[in-house]
């Protein structure tokens, strides 16, 4: 229990410092006068009070955290916070079901950008900027979880990503402390939205509009103030900024940083993920754009390749923007689409899926056991970026995607056995899992996620955080082992 | 000239016993008293034993008035202290040091007078890689070296019948390739010398020494011999020092597998090679060379450490339908063994290294030296200085210098940077001279009319190692100039 003790500790800090960042609705809500200024007080006051007394309860069992309280800790603020993200909703929603505010919530804490709302043209802009605001919250924890922390506890195959960057570059850790770590990515996340915002603005937003999105568009989230997403401005300017900040956010921001101290864009070339991401995403935009030419569903290739490249981006990035409602493209469009958000973006971005480094590991294992059997006394270790992939983490990363693909094979299963048909299950269960956000059918880019039972949405939350935690880091908690003393 | 060789190893052991027939003073300096022993029972040297890098042995074997020290111990660390030490307490001319390590390759500014003080630096097995290089570009040559940046080059092959000039006279070459200048330099016929004049009629199985720019190497050998296709499979036992080099040389190029009896190494390999296919085993396993489909291949390499697993899996591979096979050989005694055998080509690293050590041991401006023939010959590449008044050789014809009989002059480069003439060893170890530099550089064939200027570079063919005294003092400047 002194484990939980500890854990709780720290948790309540975090919680404290979630309920500061209430203030930027507040503010938003008190300047416009949106009559939802009430539920931001209370909301406000409650967290910091919950926060406070898990702190103090437990001050007597802090202590310095263990590997395992790692684990713990990193699962407890990404399912608790939801909880308190959910109150501003609740209180102006009084309509709105538990079960609907924490899908909301964690769609947005995790990135995915999956909703369950209609109607967010005429929500008060307060409530939609704290759905963004969450949406970046969610990313700037998730990179410092993705490059600093997840490394350190080694979750399928993450020690890897601690040397990702080869060549003359090659450190280990960014800086020597975490924290600094920490501190420098927030730095290029912040600079990075803010050269969003105002080129938002610039293409055509208005200034509430520019920062929203510029939240949604760094985190990889994909939510939007207006029903019909990016649609609702039928703008190309919008859409190449938003195209140009998506692809921006999934490189791996360790890249970032090394660029930025450097001053030279070489350690993008030295970035094994960079390139093949680019390139997947940029080969896949224009085959889409050839395939719905000769389709015919769209007249002539310009306007293909804007509607193509768009989404293809949004969502192999696992944004989730949408611009058209893609599934009424012939159907392998928005499959590759989906596929490509299951393992495009890069390890140390906000993206989701297996990212392009378990896949490139994965391809290359593959390659190598072909080789073996060609050659039984060949040597052929797997390399990703000149240096060697240890086995260890072979074994890591496939264990990695077993967990994955039976995740999905599980949860669609279950979906399917509430009620649900095979296209909507699979592709819910999918979008979730990837932090993507819309699916298909049912759920697709023109619908919300209401259709759904109450049921079928704790699955699909689960799926979200399963899906942000890397899985092993959710799933671990779960063993009995992990309790043991 | 008193010369302390560090190391009694292989190298150190080849350079001494060439050195000591030209009347030198050498003092061997190693851990190991028993290989002393050995050596100075038949060789004429000093020894002393004791550790290379300590300054007290240093002062023993003489470094005091020493004019040279040859650092070629087994260790890098060794080898560079030494040469520190000899720089900052007896300020000795010149200092060079045998480098294994790529790493300490990469950065020449520690060799610089302000660190390590190395004056030239060889790393063997970075020669002996390019050798193999140039052998596997033109599989054809039973030897190709570089003179003068590469400018020009010397080339060995052996004539066979079906090559157009086979069975005519030398003269008619410049009828059958008008277009390409070259000089033939020597012949061996049997063994034995023959000084090419005109008239001289080549024979099939004739050894040609001929000299060439690079870019007409192939044309000059067309005459002697049918061409091969070019090499693209290349299979390598070995993956050593050498084996790793040449590895890694060849493999964005050729189809490389690499055969390494050790697993660990072979895992080291793997992780440093990105293309040539590593194999776990032992390279004279019938069975393993079956299934890598070693009758495809274009050329086999053996290169471990070991002289008779690199002689019987050489043997094994061109019985299985290798088209060319290379042997490392340390032993002088097996190269003449397996030479006329089934082994293509016997390289014997020694002969080929030493070359290099040799070019700073010669008077007189020596660039580079080869060593032809298993020693018996040599190629020099001679800068030469003086006016004519004090030099027996500026402003001459090549006709009128008195060459003794057995040295040829095949060619003469002219324009070359005279201060940066020397670098850090002119053939594998430090390129420091820039490509651009030795650009305006010309390649003049000797003719019987040419005129040697001051500051030209001359490759000289000799075919006796007696000879190369005789030379040397010819090409000396007077007393007085100096």
């Amino acid at each position: 229990m002194n484990q939980l003790f500890a854990v709780t500790n720290v948790l309540g800090m975090v919680v404290m410092m979630f309920g500061l960042t209430m203030l930027p609705p507040l503010a938003l809500s008190f300047w416009m006068d949106d009559s939802a200024l009430f539920a931001y007080h209370q909301s406000f006051v409650i967290t910091l009070f919950c926060g406070l007394v898990m702190t103090l309860a437990t001050r007597w069992h802090r202590r310095e955290l263990q590997v395992r309280d790692g684990f713990l800790l990193v699962v407890l603020v990404w399912s608790v916070l939801p909880i308190f993200a959910t109150l501003p909703f609740m209180f102006f929603m009084p309509q709105l079901s538990f079960t609907d505010a924490y899908f909301e919530a964690a769609s947005g804490i995790t990135t995915t950008g999956a909703t369950i709302l209609s109607g967010l043209d005429s929500l008060p802009p307060s409530i939609n900027l704290w759905r963004c605001e969450l949406q970046w919250l969610g990313g700037m924890g998730l990179i410092v979880l993705a490059v600093a922390i997840l490394p350190l506890l080694g979750v399928g195959g993450r020690q890897m990503f601690k040397a990702e960057t080869p060549g003359p570059m090659k450190d280990t850790k960014l800086t020597p402390r975490i924290a600094e770590t920490a501190k420098a990515l927030w730095l290029i996340y912040a600079g990075l939205t803010l050269s969003c915002i105002v080129a938002y603005r610039l293409a055509g937003m208005d200034w509430i509009d520019a920062v929203m999105h510029a939240f949604t568009t760094l985190s990889l989230g994909g939510v939007s103030s207006h029903d019909a997403s990016f649609g609702h401005w039928n703008s190309a300017l919008i859409e190449c900024v938003a195209i140009f900040f998506m692809l921006v956010a999934g490189l791996n921001f360790a890249s970032h940083f090394l660029v930025w101290r450097a001053k030279s864009f070489l350690p993008y070339r030295h970035d094994p993920e960079a390139g093949m991401f680019i390139m997947i995403t940029a080969v896949s935009c224009i085959g889409l754009t050839f395939y719905l030419w000769f389709m015919e569903v769209y007249p002539d290739p310009l306007t293909a390749l804007r509607f193509a490249s768009f989404n293809t981006v949004s969502i192999a990035t696992s944004t989730g923007y949408s611009s058209t409602d893609y599934y009424l493209w012939p159907i392998f469009a928005p499959l590759w689409m989906l596929f490509l958000s299951s393992f495009c973006s890069s390890s140390g971005s906000t993206g989701g899926g297996i990212k392009m480094i378990r896949a490139q590991i994965l391809f290359k294992q593959v390659f190598r056991e072909m080789i073996v059997i060609m050659h039984p006394q060949a040597i052929s270790p797997v390399k990703v970026g000149g240096s060697v992939v240890p086995n260890r983490i072979v074994f890591a990363v496939l264990a990695f995607l077993s967990i994955y693909i039976a995740s999905i094979a599980s949860m669609t299963l279950i979906l399917t056995l509430s009620g649900l048909d095979l296209v909507t299950a699979l592709s819910a269960v999918v979008a979730c899992i990837n932090n993507l956000g819309p699916g298909f059918s049912q759920v697709g880019p023109a619908t919300t996620f209401s259709v759904l039972t109450d049921f079928q949405i704790w699955v699909c939350s689960f799926a979200m955080l399963l899906g942000r935690l890397e899985l092993f880091t959710l799933l671990i908690v779960f063993t009995p082992a992990f309790w043991r003393k | 000239m008193k010369i302390i060789i560090l190391g009694a190893g292989r190298v150190g052991t080849s350079v001494a016993e060439s050195l000591v027939s030209e009347a030198n003073d050498i003092t061997m300096v190693d851990l190991a008293s028993d290989r002393l022993h050995l050596l100075q029972d038949h060789l004429d040297l000093r020894t002393v034993v004791g550790n290379a890098s300590h300054p007290s042995v240093l002062i023993r074997a003489g470094a005091e008035d020493a004019d040279m020290i040859l650092a070629v111990t087994q260790s890098d660390e060794t080898n560079l202290v030494a040469c520190k030490l000899a720089a900052t307490m007896f300020n000795t001319p010149t200092k060079i040091a045998r480098i294994h390590s790529a790493n300490f390759l990469a950065y020449p500014e520690i060799f610089s007078a302000d660190n390590f003080c190395v004056d030239f630096v060889i790393c063997p097995e970075q020669i002996l890689t390019e050798y193999i290089e140039k052998l596997i570009e033109f599989p054809e040559a039973l030897q190709v070296l570089d003179f003068a940046n590469g400018k020009v080059s010397l080339v060995a092959v052996r004539a066979f019948h079906g090559g157009p000039l086979v069975g005519r006279e030398l003269q008619e070459l410049r009828q059958h390739v008008p277009n390409v200048d070259t000089r033939v330099a020597a012949i061996f016929r049997k063994d034995r010398p023959i000084i090419p004049e005109g008239d001289t009629v080549i024979e099939a199985e004739d050894e040609v020494f001929f000299i060439a720019p690079e870019k007409d190497i192939r044309a000059v050998m067309r005459e002697m011999r049918r061409m091969d296709k070019p090499v693209e499979r290349v299979m390598i036992a070995g993956g050593g020092n050498i084996g790793k080099r040449l590895a890694k040389a060849l493999e964005k190029d050729h189809q490389v597998k690499i055969i390494e009896y050790d697993k660990r190494a072979s895992e080291r390999l793997a992780a440093d090679l990105d293309h040539a296919l590593v194999l776990h085993g032992d390279a004279t396993d019938e069975d393993l060379l079956e299934s890598e489909n070693i009758a495809e291949m274009d050329m086999f390499c053996a290169l471990t450490n070991d002289d008779e697993n690199n002689i019987m899996s050489a043997l094994l591979a061109k019985r299985m339908g290798a088209r060319k096979v290379i042997a490392l050989i340390n032993r002088s005694a097996y190269v003449d063994l397996v030479q006329s055998g089934g082994i293509d080509i016997a390289i014997s690293p020694a002969q080929v290294t030493i070359g290099s050590l040799l070019a700073h041991v010669r008077r007189g401006d020596v660039v580079a030296v080869h060593s032809l023939r298993r020693g018996a010959a040599e190629a020099l590449e001679l800068v030469v200085h003086g006016d004519p008044r004090s030099s027996n050789v500026v402003g001459r014809k090549v006709a009128d210098i008195k060459l003794p009989k057995g040295a040829t002059i095949g060619a003469i480069v002219r324009g070359l940077p005279t201060a940066e003439g020397r670098g850090l060893g002119d053939d594998g170890g430090q390129k420091t001279k820039s490509a651009a530099s030795s650009a305006d550089a010309q390649v003049l064939i000797a003719h019987h009319d040419t005129v040697i200027e001051t500051g030209d570079h001359v490759i000289l063919f000799v075919i006796n190692k007696k000879l190369i005294h005789q030379v040397e003092e010819l090409f000396q400047v007077g007393v007085g100039f100096l």
